[in-house]
């Protein structure tokens, strides 16, 4: 073997059982979704929502780490990045799920019905923004925008395996400075649009960062449990350790603390102050059985992660990581049913069966996209000037 | 010249992975008390000699745990049990508000208690010299060369041994490190003259600086402005509202927070009828009635309520208390005159609070019924 790895690497290719499993998930998961739309239309499209939002915090969030490492010249990340790479394309599948939503946007948004804008000032006054023809052209505009980056920063990582141009890897950076402001603006008009203005009348002007914060951190979450998965499984080059596994911990640490210092600055603000204008969305949240969700959300996605994550041990610890990455996975989820559903159920928590779908059709969806991408690419990107210099890194 | 005593045997390399290797070797020939220098923190360094992590994470959680609850401590027993006062309609303990404080007191706690254990324990503060300064070893180590120094506490230290094995893994300049024997006894002088001339020097300086910084510079614009604000102060002209007072009477109709307004002001019969006496009359609540009576109705009713008081003949004479027509009042009667007071008595509303005065009623009640005990009561 000899040193510089980049160029030893030879593909491993997937169990085609993979795939099926994946495709599996899926049909069960999208047979669900159909059922839950025939039993219950409203509540389906709530839960779709939260499919969307998930799947949008993937496949965006996937984008901004392959940013990133290309922003900051990250060397560690770089074996890692195709695996992002692949991820993002999810921004192409979470439109498909927008469209149920915006033919159902009335059952949805209180704010689409002409009646409510005649009675309400505040709706009236809002309404140069929230309007039905400008929401989709938001969303649409910020699926239009994320996929000519995404061709621009994973098409061309793509092609780098064939060219080995240093070039892309210099254009990449550049392209990674104007996607910042992009994703920046992009993140908060989805969670505005989407989430907050499931209340018109609230306001919060840290959502759009909320938001972010655990999409950063799902998406890591994400990529940490397939990273560490593929290394175990052998598909991944063998140089990868632990402290390349100490990254994942870190971050993930590091992002469960940006999580609740966000969520707490929010809530702070908004009980201190005590304007009825503001308080009435955690008063929904912190009355009744939403009490319960809501001090276990603190505990699920706040305290768990901090506490587990907390020794250094256990930042690199290839079986704890991998749970903590599928708790702070399913942390999000959680973190998104709060944010959504009381909207849906204002005097109590309703779970049932319908709310396991979005977690089902968002892990087939994952699976299959992750398989389809790898089908015929590298797992690893051979053409990047800095791999073995990733590779060989410790800390 | 003093006795020198052996510190160890240090050997100079010249490459990073050199270094590493001597560590893994080192290791390998078991041997204890060794260190490494380099003039960077180097890579691998602590894998290959085989460190224990650092217990300076454990002086941390122990700090910042200290610094939680104590903050946490300090502000229930100060804002919730000692000086209970509500803050912007918030309750006494308001934990929310509280989270700050304490985030802020954990990390102050945790990175001062860190870095001062860090230098007291883990460097043995006060000790503020080692055999290995001032030594060629240790400029060059501190430079460009990295070197490794087997020390003359290890159990297999032997000068020559040691000598060969430092040979064997192709170090250069071997040299033998001694130190003189008084540094052994070596005592740090705290007192000595120049250090505490410094310490004078310093708190002059800071004593200075915050005189001149809050007496003097405080009063210079721009550093005054915050004095001239726009606000209103209490009992002080404004041009702010029209009529020019700066304190706003209430708005028609509303009530003071813990108070019931009295709405039969001149009318006593009324209240006689409407007004209930809310307080039972418990022992406890006779006690404070007691109390009240004899503070502020006695000196002319009498401890008795008779009307032969201390003050007899420098006011009219109260009538008793024991009067069929006061044994027939009601309670809201008897309140009305406490209000509205009667005759020659003023109102007593400000000196006793409502609560007592209904527990002044029970007492009275308890007089009347003393004189004009009825059968059942000698039961």
């Amino acid at each position: 073997m000899t040193h510089s790895s980049g160029s030893v690497y030879v593909k491993k290719e997937f169990a085609p059982s993979n795939l099926m499993f994946g495709v599996g998930v899926l049909l069960v998961g999208a047979i669900m979704m159909i059922v839950a739309y025939m039993v219950d239309n409203h509540r389906a499209a709530f839960n779709t929502i939260i499919t969307f939002m998930f799947l949008m915090s993937i496949g965006l969030g996937s984008l901004f780490l392959v940013a990133l490492e290309h922003l900051v010249g990250a060397v560690w990340s770089v074996p890692f990045r195709r695996i992002s790479e692949m991820l993002s394309s999810l921004i192409f599948i979470a439109p498909i799920l927008s469209i149920p939503l915006f033919i159902n946007l009335h059952g949805l948004f209180h704010w689409t019905h002409p009646e409510a804008l005649a009675e309400d000032v505040i709706l009236a006054a809002k309404a140069p923004y929230l309007n039905e023809s400008f929401f989709i052209i938001r969303t649409v505009a910020i699926f239009v925008v994320m996929g000519i980056f995404y061709f621009l920063l994973v098409g061309s990582s793509f092609s780098q395996d064939k060219t080995k141009s240093e070039k892309i890897s210099k254009r990449n950076t550049v392209v990674s400075a104007i996607f910042m402001p992009f994703f920046a603006i992009s993140v908060t008009i989805l969670s505005i649009d989407w989430m907050m203005s499931l209340e018109p009348h609230w306001f919060s002007t840290i959502y759009g960062v909320y938001y972010f914060a655990g999409t950063f951190g799902a998406a890591m979450a994400v990529l940490a449990f397939i990273s560490i998965n593929l290394t175990e499984g052998g598909y991944m080059p063998e140089k990868i350790k632990r402290d390349h596994y100490y990254n994942f911990g870190a971050l993930l640490f590091a992002f469960t603390n940006f999580w609740a210092y966000i969520a707490f600055s929010q809530f702070l603000l908004i009980w201190y102050s005590n304007l009825p204008e503001e308080t009435f969305w955690y008063i929904t949240r912190g009355q009744g059985s939403w009490l319960v969700v809501s001090i276990f959300l603190i505990i699920i996605r706040f305290l768990v992660p901090y506490a587990v994550l907390l020794p250094q041990p256990a930042k690199s610890d290839a079986k704890r990581l991998k749970f903590m990455s599928i708790w702070i996975i399913f942390a999000h989820f959680y973190d998104l049913y709060w944010l959504v559903m009381p909207t849906y159920s204002k005097n109590g928590a309703s779970f049932g069966w319908m709310e396991l779908v979005p977690p089902v059709v968002a892990a087939g969806l994952i699976i299959v996209v992750f398989n389809l991408m790898s089908r015929k690419r590298n797992l690893i990107p051979i053409g990047d000037p800095k791999l073995s210099r990733g590779l060989n890194f410790h800390l | 010249m003093n006795k020198e005593i052996i510190y160890g045997i240090t050997g100079i390399l010249d490459k990073p992975d050199d270094v590493i290797n001597a560590a893994k070797k080192l290791e390998e020939a078991d041997y204890k008390k060794y260190d490494i220098h380099t003039p960077y923190p180097l890579h691998g360094i602590d894998k290959a000699m085989r460190l224990k992590p650092s217990p300076l994470g454990y002086f941390a959680l122990a700090f910042g745990l200290t610094g939680a609850i104590t903050g946490l401590f300090i502000m229930w027993l100060t804002m919730s049990q000692l000086y209970p006062q509500i803050i912007s309609g918030k309750p006494f303990f308001p934990l929310p508000a509280l989270i700050p404080v304490t985030f802020e007191i954990t990390v102050l706690l945790a990175s001062v208690g860190t870095v001062l254990s860090m230098l007291f324990f883990l460097f043995k503060l006060p000790n503020n010299s080692h055999p290995l300064h001032d030594t060629d070893y240790m400029k060059k180590v501190s430079a460009d060369k990295f070197g490794v120094c087997i020390e003359a506490k290890d159990v297999k230290f032997d000068l020559e041994e040691c000598r060969k094995f430092l040979e064997s893994i192709n170090c250069h300049t071997i040299e033998p490190i001694y130190y003189p024997e008084e540094t052994i006894n070596f005592r740090p002088k705290i007192f000595e003259t120049k250090f505490v001339m410094f310490l004078l020097a310093a708190a002059f300086l800071v004593s200075g600086a915050t005189y001149v910084l809050l007496n003097k510079l405080m009063f210079v614009e721009p550093f005054n402005w915050m004095m001239f604000q726009q606000r209103l102060d209490a009992q002080y002209p404004t041009k702010f509202f029209k009529d020019g007072f700066s304190m706003r009477t209430p708005i028609e109709g509303t009530v003071a927070r813990g108070t019931t307004p009295y709405l039969y002001k001149g009318n006593p019969e009324k209240a006689g009828t409407e007004l209930v006496n809310p307080i039972e009359a418990t022992k406890e609540n006779l006690a404070v009635g007691k109390a009240k009576f004899d503070t502020y109705c006695s000196p002319c009713h009498g401890y008795q309520g008779n009307g032969d008081a201390r003050l007899n003949g420098q006011f009219p004479n109260p009538p008793s208390l024991h009067s069929e027509k006061v044994r027939n009042w009601t309670d809201g009667r008897i309140y009305a005159v406490i209000m509205d007071g009667q005759n020659s008595m003023p109102s007593y509303a400000s000196q006793i609070k409502a609560e007592d005065r209904w527990k002044v009623i029970n007492y009275i009640r308890t007089l009347q019924r003393a004189l004009n005990a009825k059968e059942e009561d000698l039961k």
